[in-house]
Parts: C-alpha cells; sequence; structure tokens
C-alpha cells in the first residue's frame, strides 16, 4: 500500500478545471519528481494532495484511507507538508516564529527548532530578523525548515527553486538530500527538468492536467525525445 | 473647572473608550470582522451584569466572574455558529450579518427590559474620589476604569506576542490558507478570538454600566467611539488604541467644560480633525 496516492483525480478552480483524472502513488522513503511546464497541473496536484483543493474522498488516498474530503489542517495532522510556491512566509512573524509555528500545533518529534538551525545554519544567525526581510534563499530555507517542524512523513515541495541564485538552489536541494536520507518521503514539483531527475528515484510528468509521462530517474533509459513530446506535447 | 482636572478626566476616560475597542479591534485584526454589533454586545454585558447582580444579589464587580466567561463562551459559539459562515473575499457579508445582529439584540433588550434607563450600583465607590495638591480631584472607579484597561492591553499584548495562540492569531491575520498548514483549524481559531474579544468587551460593558447610566439604544454610540478610537490610535496598534481612545476622552472633557451639550460633538469633531490630518491614525501599524 502506497503511503500516499491518487486516483483519477479531479480539481476544479470553479468553473476551470485544472486536473483530468491524475493516478500518482509515492511509496514511503522515496523521493518523487513532478515536472510539467507552467499550467500542466503540478501545483494543483499537491494543493489536492494537501487537502487545500478538496475532491472526492477516495480521489486522494493516504495510507489506503480516503482523505480527498479532509482540511489541509487535518492532513498536517496525519503527516502531509506543504513548502508552498512561493514560499508563503508570515509576514508578522520573526524568522523565529515561523519556524516555531510550524511544530506549535502538532507532535514533537525528530524534527526539533535546533535540528532546523542545524540543517539551515543561516536561519540561526538571522533567527529575530523578520521572515521578509531575508534573501529568497534564506526564505525558502525558512518555508523548509518550517514544514520540516511539523515531522511530515511526507513533504510536497512546490517549485523550490522559483526565483533563485542557481548556487542557492544547489545549496537546498544539497540540504534536502540530507532530508530524503533522513527517511522523509519527498514529492518535488519543479520546472528544471535535470535538477528534477538527479534528485528523485522516479518522476512524473504532467501536461494540461494529466500524467503524460512516468518513469525511473536514475537509469539512462529517460528517453528525452519521449520527455520532451511529454513536457511540451509538441 | 480648572485644565489639569478637564485633563485628567479626558485620560481616565479615554481608558474605557480604549476598553470598548479592544474587542473590535481585535476583531478586525484577526477575521478582517467589522462588528457593527459591537456596541449593542457591550450594552447586552451590561444588562447582563444587571441579570446576575439583582437574581444573586452580589456586587458588579464579581458578577464580572461570571459575565466575562458567559461571553467568552457567546462569542466562540457566535463565531463558530455563524459568523464563521460569513467569511469569505467579500468583508459585505459579515457587516451585514452584524448589523442584523445589533437590530436583534436591540429589540430583544427592549422587549426584555423596556425602554427604562437602568445603573449597576457599587455604592460608595460611584462618588469616591482623590484629592490631589491644587484642587484637583481624580474619581476613584474612573482611576480604576483606566488601570483595568492598561492591565487588558498588557495582558492581550502578551497573548499576541509571546504565547503560541498569538502566533497563530498573527499568522492566521497574514495568511489564513498557509496556517491552515501549520494544521491550524481557522474556524476554531476564529472562534477563540471571537470568545477572546467578546470577554474583553464583556469586561468593557460593566464597567461602562457602573459609570453611567444605560439602556436598549446605548449600543450604537459606544460603537461609534469605539469605532474612532481604534481609528485615531491607528488600526491595528495595540496602544495606539488606548491613544485614541484618550484622544477621544479628553476632546469629550473639553467640550463637556465648555458646555454639556458639546460633550459628544467635540469628540466627533477632533476624529473628524485627526483623519484629515493623519487619515492612518496616530500610530498606523508598521508592519502588517
Amino acid at each position: 500500500m502506497s503511503l500516499l496516492s491518487t486516483h483519477g483525480l479531479c480539481a476544479h478552480y470553479g468553473d476551470f478545471q485544472a486536473l483530468f483524472g491524475v493516478d500518482v502513488y509515492i511509496e514511503r522513503g522515496e523521493t518523487v519528481a513532478v515536472i510539467g511546464a507552467n499550467g500542466a497541473g503540478k501545483s494543483t496536484l499537491l494543493r489536492a494532495m494537501i487537502g487545500l483543493l478538496p475532491s472526492a474522498p477516495a480521489m486522494v488516498r493516504l495510507d489506503g484511507e480516503p482523505v480527498g474530503n479532509l482540511p489541509a489542517h487535518d492532513l498536517v495532522r496525519r503527516g502531509v507538508a506543504l513548502v508552498p510556491e512561493g514560499r508563503r512566509l508570515f509576514r508578522s512573524l520573526s524568522v523565529e516564529e515561523n519556524l516555531r509555528l510550524g511544530g506549535d500545533f502538532l507532535a514533537p518529534g525528530a524534527w526539533t527548532l535546533p535540528r532546523v538551525y542545524e540543517l539551515f545554519p543561516r536561519l540561526a544567525e538571522r533567527r529575530d530578523s523578520p521572515a521578509t526581510l531575508l534573501s529568497g534563499g534564506e526564505q525558502q530555507m525558512v518555508a523548509i525548515g518550517r514544514a520540516l517542524l511539523s515531522n511530515p512523513r511526507v513533504l510536497l515541495c512546490d517549485e523550490l527553486s522559483l526565483g533563485l541564485a542557481p548556487i542557492i538552489v544547489r545549496e537546498i536541494y544539497a540540504r534536502l538530500a540530507t532530508v530524503a536520507a533522513s527517511g522523509t518521503t519527498l514529492v518535488i514539483v519543479e520546472q528544471d527538468i535535470s535538477r528534477a531527475l538527479e534528485s528523485a528515484d522516479r518522476f512524473y510528468c504532467m501536461q494540461k492536467g494529466r500524467v503524460s509521462l512516468a518513469g525511473a530517474c536514475g537509469t539512462v533509459t529517460v528517453d528525452r525525445a519521449a520527455l520532451t513530446q511529454a513536457y511540451f506535447g509538441l | 473647572m480648572n485644565v489639569m482636572t478637564i485633563l485628567i478626566q479626558g485620560t481616565l476616560l479615554g481608558g474605557l473608550y480604549a476598553l470598548f475597542a479592544i474587542g473590535l479591534s481585535l476583531t478586525f485584526g484577526i477575521m478582517r470582522v467589522v462588528n457593527i454589533a459591537h456596541g449593542d454586545l457591550i450594552t447586552l454585558a451590561a444588562f447582563a451584569a444587571l441579570v446576575v447582580t439583582d437574581t444573586l444579589a452580589i456586587s458588579p464587580f464579581v458578577a464580572l466572574g461570571v459575565v466575562v466567561p458567559l461571553f467568552f463562551a457567546l462569542g466562540y459559539l457566535l463565531q463558530r455558529g455563524l459568523l464563521n459562515r460569513t467569511l469569505g473575499d467579500s468583508i459585505l457579508p459579515p457587516l451585514l450579518v452584524t448589523f442584523g445582529l445589533s437590530v436583534i439584540i436591540q429589540n430583544v433588550l427592549l422587549e426584555v427590559f423596556g425602554a427604562n434607563i437602568r445603573r449597576l450600583p457599587v455604592g460608595n465607590l460611584e462618588t469616591a474620589s482623590l484629592q490631589l495638591p491644587a484642587g484637583i480631584a481624580i474619581g476613584v472607579f474612573p482611576l480604576i476604569v483606566f488601570a483595568a484597561a492598561l492591565i487588558c492591553l498588557g495582558a492581550l499584548q502578551y497573548l499576541l506576542y509571546r504565547t503560541r495562540l498569538g502566533r497563530a492569531f498573527r499568522a492566521t491575520s497574514d495568511d489564513p490558507e498557509t496556517a491552515e498548514l501549520m494544521g491550524i483549524d481557522n474556524r476554531h481559531l476564529y472562534a477563540l478570538a471571537m470568545g477572546i474579544a467578546l470577554a474583553f468587551t464583556a469586561l468593557a460593558g460593566v464597567l461602562f454600566a457602573i459609570r453611567t447610566t444605560f439602556d436598549p439604544a446605548s449600543g450604537p454610540i459606544r460603537l461609534i467611539f469605539a469605532f474612532e478610537a481604534v481609528i485615531i490610535g491607528g488600526l491595528g496598534s495595540l496602544w495606539g488604541t488606548l491613544l485614541g481612545g484618550v484622544v477621544l476622552g479628553i476632546a469629550q472633557s473639553i467640550g463637556a467644560a465648555i458646555s454639556l451639550e458639546w460633550q459628544i460633538l467635540a469628540g466627533h469633531i477632533a476624529f473628524m480633525i485627526i483623519l484629515v490630518l493623519k487619515p492612518d491614525g496616530l500610530f498606523p501599524r508598521t508592519q502588517d
């Protein structure tokens, strides 16, 4: 039984349908990349997985249980966390307050504030600074640390590299590898195909709200031509 | 009456207005709900205290021990059962629903208690005063009200900036959707916020009913005073609210010293002047 899976998942923003029968599964301990062009439905998939976008109960399953209709705060309690696109830090809270809030209302676990500071030492130096005064990369670290403090079993990461310098992106992905090594299951939404294929065990490519290609990353068998076709629909 | 006395009386009156304003400021700050029924809830608390003191034959101060928790529960249920359903992208639905609530509260109070003017008696304390040098007299009860306002604002400051719940309130005010990602159930959190707001409102209502007379139609003008204190101080600024209340109180005291019918008008004029000179209030919130 997969940790998290979707079954014919459809999602709508008002009258606009963003997902058309998406089937994906995430196994315990693996890192799965979701790639695709702008508007392919990657973020929508993550939002539906964590309950920010409601769906029919059986369309999303956690530990095999139907959870599609549960609100986000409930899914967070059950061990799903999201690093949202654009980071979405709380602007009236300091760095440390943002981090603390990640775990404030949830059961304690292996991830603690000192451990997050150990993972991102730069944040310890800026702990009392208002979160929005940090650089983009540091803000992304806060967003990841905040999600980790909820001690998730599966961490969903939406476009971590968006608007960040390549050197910072490399640093963040290196830290993420540490997180994955500690046993946390990762789902990474990414536009940078090489970055995604490098960091993940398996990938799903999305196009126009559907999964257009899926496969394993490590092998050389990722057919670039097929991927281009799946990505751009050319 | 000398100038010093007017200023002191005005300042102390400002404490009461700050107490009126706390609940209003809290609900707007966290939920973006402009509670039109706020003044009527103050009056409702006054009548609740009247019933409690009459039934149990206890002092209004002791009655606070009943009325404040009762209003916390009322606030929680009101938000959970009614106002949460009005929240969305538009601020209009909660405005209309609380306006309806205002009309309902006024008419129910009129139906149950009649139009008579009431007051909560506290004996000698009503007239007790401290004599200071230079012929200045300070009423003991207004001083108690002012101290209560300071304590309430201090407590609220502690709650918002030093506790887990306060962090959650500020975060939800910033971004309710992301707050859900922290495992926070916004419906519950909003209900807690309204409960706390109404607990402060209950205290304000009881102290108001001891200080001056009230009747079922007392609400709307208290709502205006609370609004003016919040706006003068700067929306969302805690201590600004106290300053706003004090500015309003002093203006009213000066007005009353000129002529009694000038009391209320002078407060509104001060409000208008500040709105023209500093539309964001005296202490605009630097960080949202």
